[in-house]
């Protein structure tokens, strides 16, 4: 029961990092921008499918991350410019109209070129083995997840608290008009920040390859996960999104593997087997209902002002 | 006003004449494509109510379409056909759903409301994918369509004129609706929810009233889909159909702008144009998303911004 318990802990750690990738460039666009991009699900499709395509023709990780996080950076950089830029003086629900549209785009584009079978992607040989931690074995692969995850979230930190263009974008969330005032070029920092958010969806799209099947339609299962996540955390905060990443990524799937489990033990088991699932497929909304409702603005508020 | 009204007339009576036009030229298929649009109109319709009129941008509406639809199909499931409890179960359903989800989403505002309103959307839809009892992601056929005693919905052709008959209720109930105080107050809180709260309406409970209602509304057009498609399935309740139903609602009010009028019947004719071009596309192009997809993003682009558009989910300056 206990290895049990570990590994999933591992697991739910290393899903916690993956959606805080994901998490990090959505607030990140949201907090700076005022920009709701409901195709950042997309971003990591097309990255996942940037790195296995990259891997599957040069045989060589680094080729495929180098790949995924620039051309995805390009790739954001342009839709910043094609599309972003024009909607960012709209109401929201102009956003959440024009990403959809790209979501529905995205998804037909990969199907078109990649088909719509999965897309497979081995895990590199040097890290195919398993690590012997805490007693049990552990996949090396996942290990390097959950460590790119936090190396991410470190350096994240040190750009945003510690470098000249954090102290612009914690500015620019604050008030962007004064920032724009003092003469800093509003729009190509935006584009940076699109850009910055596109590569970080790549990274996560890169390290979730091996590990899941890439397919079309990949990005929007965890793009709602994403979503609970920087609800959870506070909306536009990046510290709220890493904690709530970890919240949510545990949670989910200690819920999927060990709840059932547990239900057996008190339940009979033809209930347990029925009610298992279902509880654990429902277990990080009602996290999320239960945050809400006792702190509506999320654990970790973002003062506006 | 003449003008528009004579409009919507005329858009009815060709709406009511169809199934006898498809009968005569031997197309009953179009009863049953043109059917699902009257469907998805009342769906519109009351999603019209929560974006247009009360500023709330629900992303997750297609939830009570679903919850409509497996009202239908769990209780047919358990050999019982009524259709009067079918449809007292698919509102209480959806009501209560909506009662409960409504209290934690009407807590916030502006992104957050989008963001929550589908997440509540999918945590059902994998309910329901979970649930192997009634047919998990495979979805359930319906055996045998509603029987409401004095009639039943045994062929296309009366679940159409059903939904016809329905979606005209819906319209005149919600021009009414939005001319009664309560909907004044309701209205009043999508310009400016802080001075209707200093006038002193609870505007919470005016918008989670309109939330109920909606998600009752909304369930009745799942009770009608699932006789239609004899099926309900979790994609009824998929992100992208509520997605759909927003680009529905947005279009007709782009399409149709003006008086009150328009502003109420518009979800039809965004309705059909939407789903019209779409079958269109389907029928051209098995890449149709893709096309779909960029029209929807210049559609957006090329607009100045869009009517439905004064809503709350502008973020506090």
């Amino acid at each position: 029961m206990s290895t049990l318990v570990i590994t999933q802990l591992l697991n739910g750690l290393q899903l916690g990092v993956l959606l805080f990738l994901l998490a990090a460039g959505l607030t990140l666009v949201f907090g700076i921008m005022n920009f709701v991009n409901l195709a950042h699900g997309s971003l990591y499709m097309m990255g996942a499918f940037f790195a296995a395509n990259a891997y599957n023709f040069t045989e060589s990780f680094l080729a495929a991350a180098l790949v995924a996080t620039l051309g995805m950076a390009l790739l954001g950089w342009l839709l910043q410019q094609l599309v972003i830029r024009h909607l960012s003086q709209r109401d929201h629900l102009d956003h959440v109209l024009a990403t959809f549209g790209l979501i529905l785009f995205f998804n037909e584009l990969a199907r078109m070129i990649w088909g719509s079978q999965p897309y497979y992607m081995q895990v590199p040989e040097a890290l195919s083995s398993t690590v012997s931690l805490f007693g049990i074995d552990y996949s090396a692969y996942r290990l390097l997840i959950i460590a790119v995850g936090l190396g991410v979230a470190a350096g994240l930190y040190w750009l945003i608290h510690r470098t000249r263009l954090g102290m612009l974008i914690r500015a620019g969330a604050s008030n962007p008009k004064m920032v724009a005032a003092l003469g800093v070029n509003i729009q190509r920092m935006n584009g940076i920040l699109f850009a910055l958010g596109a590569a970080l969806a790549g990274v996560a799209g890169l390290m979730a390859a091996p590990i899941l099947s890439v397919q079309p339609g990949m990005g929007d299962t965890i793009l709602i996960l994403t979503l609970v996540v920087i609800v959870i955390g506070g909306i536009g905060s990046i510290r709220g999104s890493f904690y709530a990443a970890l919240i949510v990524g545990v949670v989910d799937t200690l819920g999927r593997s060990v709840l059932p489990l547990a239900l057996r033990e008190v339940f009979e088991r033809s209930t347990a087997n029925a009610a298992g699932p279902a509880v654990a497929s429902m277990l990080i909304y009602i996290v999320m209902a239960v945050v809400l409702a006792v702190k509506p603005q999320g654990l970790f508020p973002v003062r506006q002002g | 006003m003449r003008k528009q009204l004579t409009f919507v007339f005329a858009l009815f009576a060709a709406l009511a004449v169809l199934p006898l036009l498809a009968q005569a030229f031997n197309e009953p298929f179009y009863i049953n494509l043109v059917g699902r649009m009257v469907i998805f109109s009342i769906a519109v319709a009351s999603l019209n109510l929560l974006i247009g009129f009360g500023g709330m941008v629900s992303f997750g509406h297609a939830l009570f379409i679903g919850l409509g639809a497996y009202a239908v199909g769990g209780l047919s499931f358990y050999e019982i056909h009524n259709g009067w409890l079918q449809m007292a179960l698919a509102i209480a359903l959806c009501a209560t759903v909506g009662l409960v989800t409504g209290f934690i989403v009407l807590r916030t505002t502006g992104i957050a409301f989008i963001m929550i309103t589908l997440a509540f959307a999918q945590m059902f839809y994998f309910l329901m994918v979970s649930l192997k009892q009634f047919g998990g992601d495979d979805g359930m056929p319906l055996n045998q369509r509603s029987d409401f005693g004095f009639f039943n919905l045994e062929t296309d052709t009366s679940i159409y004129y059903a939904a016809l008959v329905l979606l005209i209720a819906v319209l005149l109930t919600t021009y009414k609706l939005i001319h009664s105080p309560f909907g004044m107050v309701l209205r009043g809180a999508k310009a400016n929810p802080v001075r209707m709260a200093a006038l002193g309406f609870a505007v919470f409970r005016y918008q989670l009233v309109a939330y109920v209602l909606a998600a009752s509304v909304c369930g009745l057009a799942g009770f009608l889909l699932v006789n239609l498609a004899k099926f309900s399935s979790p994609s009824y309740m998929a992100w992208s159909v509520s997605g759909e139903l927003i680009v529905m609602a947005v279009l007709g009010s782009m399409l149709w702008r003006g008086s009150m009028t328009a502003k109420v019947a518009s979800p039809v004719i965004g309705t059909l144009v939407f789903l019209i071009v779409e079958e269109v596309l389907k029928a051209g192009t098995e890449h149709w998303p893709l096309i779909l997809g960029s029209l929807i993003v210049i559609g957006v682009l090329l607009s100045s911004g869009v009517t439905l558009n004064k809503s709350n989910t502008k973020a506090a300056p």
